[in-house]
């Protein structure tokens, strides 16, 4: 592992701590309003200052954190499994079950990404309670995200199974079952692997657009989607910049995800 | 000849039925999204009961997913394209009064990103300075980690166009596969050998880099066209700009079905066409080679 990747594994850790320390840190919540004091600026009682409804800023971004770290993953995992499912699978079996499943990505990817999730979000319920919200928001993005690795992994299936060992394998007699779970599934780790990784910082940039866009996690809950949304009033740079902490978190969280991302496509090569 | 015959049928047929399952999708997608049948005019008490009861018609014509797309293919071969339910207004028009902007703002844009991208992965391949490199490779990978639709929010508060802030999300991706490829064409024997002999840069580049790396630059540019396309509905939604991605973002919110559907396929279309002719092309810039 190089500096720069124990530099980003440092700082993820420590994101993700804060993150998860939100109750002790900011023991009000993200939803308290400070009537007396909206849209203030940074002092000793608000780090960050008050967003236009009066609350914390340093709180929201703490738990804006949690939900993005949180559940950006989930939503990679959920990707992975569906794309280990459907590619996988139609590597293995090949023949019309590999073109039918090669067809469906195709017609998923020729699709731009934001397209086709701001269509799928919009057709979703909007008006949900905000833990609704959230849990559907992520759960598109794993289930829309499955199409790239679900390529990737048919035709790494595709070639495991004109490899020497697996065609012994079945020379030997190993029922079909069992050569998938023994020989296919394991030698298709490494790519589940990079495919996870890959997904949580793509997932964590899509859920931060859809939030602009109004799209995304409802309020109250933060997420850094809802945060980058403060960015929409802002008339210059100079005027509030601590209003871009939640931009600047976002960028060194991703930049650190995409240094360890190196280390995950060596892993997968 | 019959090689190429073949490949422009074949990605023919395969655009063909792509962009008829994409808005197949489409429609299928609206018409299962929950309150698909709720119309916030049937609550306005100045509409008489005819009037509610025509709005119902109206809309349980398309509650048939298969018959509303039917419906849909055999006026759009007229050129019919239907009317928007959140506009009021023909799709034909609203697509043929917002097209000429969205073009021209993805021209621009990718125009744009590829000067980026080829002035500097050319520079950084051939000066082949570490810290050149790094620092291009930083700019673009923060460029990477920054969602679009804020980079549309920032061209909005520094007044810049909005084909820039394309140019901008398209640019890292474009420049890591532009500058792997010129890196490691710039590493053959060949052109080590031929810069050992003496011969000139531009030679080099237009002689020995361009001819092997058009093809993959090709394949990277029609992929940076969906990218764009992409990228056009937050720019076009957040700096006000009334495009095709703006009306995207619009039906999507208003879940209106003609619109939505005829915007699929034609976002669908133009990927596909654009990544068809890439390969088309590259097909033909090989068989030059060969």
């Amino acid at each position: 592992m190089s500096l720069w990747q124990k530099l980003a594994c440092v700082i993820l850790t420590l994101v993700l701590c804060g993150s998860v320390a939100a109750n002790w840190l900011a023991p009000a919540g993200y939803a308290k309003q400070y009537r007396e004091a909206t849209d203030a600026p940074p002092s000793r009682a608000h780090w960050l200052g008050t967003d236009e409804m009066g609350r914390d800023r340093f709180a929201r971004v703490l738990y804006g954190t949690r939900i993005s770290l949180l559940l950006a993953p989930a939503a990679a995992l959920l990707s992975t499994l569906m794309a280990a499912l459907i590619g996988g699978l139609a590597g293995y079996w090949g023949g019309i079950w590999a073109r039918m499943a090669m067809a469906v990505t195709d017609l998923f990817l020729s699709l731009p990404w934001l397209f086709l999730l701001i269509t799928a979000r919009a057709l979703m319920p909007l008006n949900v309670s905000p833990l609704v919200s959230v849990m559907v928001t992520f759960m598109l993005l794993g289930l829309l995200g499955w199409t790239t690795a679900a390529r990737v992994l048919c035709t790494t299936a595709a070639s495991l199974l004109g490899s020497d060992f697996v065609r012994q394998a079945r020379a030997a007699g190993l029922p079909g079952q069992r050569l998938f779970w023994i020989h296919v599934v394991p030698n298709l780790k490494p790519v589940l692997y990079a495919q996870f990784w890959i997904s949580i910082p793509v997932f964590i940039l899509s859920e931060a657009n859809l939030g602009i866009l109004g799209l995304g996690v409802a309020e109250p809950m933060p997420s850094w989607g809802s945060l980058l949304k403060e960015l929409e009033g802002l008339v210059s740079i100079g005027e509030e910049p601590w209003k871009f902490v939640p931009l600047i978190l976002l960028v060194v969280v991703v930049t650190s995800f995409q240094v360890l991302l190196s280390k995950q496509e060596e892993m997968a090569a | 000849m019959r090689g190429l015959r073949w490949k422009i049928a074949g990605h023919a047929s395969a655009l063909v039925a792509t962009v008829l399952l994409g808005g197949l999708l489409s429609a299928t997608l609206v018409r299962l999204a929950p309150g698909f049948d709720a119309d916030e005019r049937e609550l306005d008490p100045h509409l008489s009961a005819e009037s509610v009861q025509a709005l119902r018609d109206a809309r349980h014509k398309s509650h048939n997913v298969f018959r509303f797309y039917l419906s849909y293919m055999k006026r759009a071969m007229t050129g019919d394209l239907g009317t928007s339910l959140a506009l009021g207004q023909p799709v034909r028009t609203l697509l043929r009064d917002r097209a000429p902007l969205t073009l021209r703002l993805l021209a621009i844009g990718l125009a744009l990103a590829w000067l980026l991208t080829l002035t500097l992965a050319l520079s950084a391949a051939r000066l082949r300075l570490s810290v050149y490199d790094t620092l291009t490779t930083a700019v673009s990978g923060t460029f990477l980690c920054i969602p679009a639709a804020v980079l549309a929010l920032l061209s909005v508060l520094w007044n810049a166009p909005g084909a820039l802030a394309i140019a901008l999300i398209v640019f890292p991706h474009t420049y890591r596969y532009a500058r792997n490829l010129l890196v490691k064409a710039y590493s053959r024997p060949h052109i080590i050998t031929a810069r050992a002999k003496g011969l000139g840069e531009a030679r080099i580049l237009f002689w020995h880099v361009v001819p092997v790396v058009t093809p993959q630059l090709l394949a990277v540019a029609g992929v940076s066209v969906s990218m764009a396309v992409g990228a056009a509905i937050p720019v076009e939604a957040l700096c006000g700009l009334a495009g095709i991605g703006q009306l995207a973002w619009q039906a999507a919110l208003a879940r209106d079905l003609p619109l939505l559907v005829n915007i699929t396929v034609l976002v669908t279309l133009v990927t596909l066409l654009a990544n068809s002719s890439a390969d088309v092309i590259g097909h033909v810039v090989r068989g030059q080679e060969v």
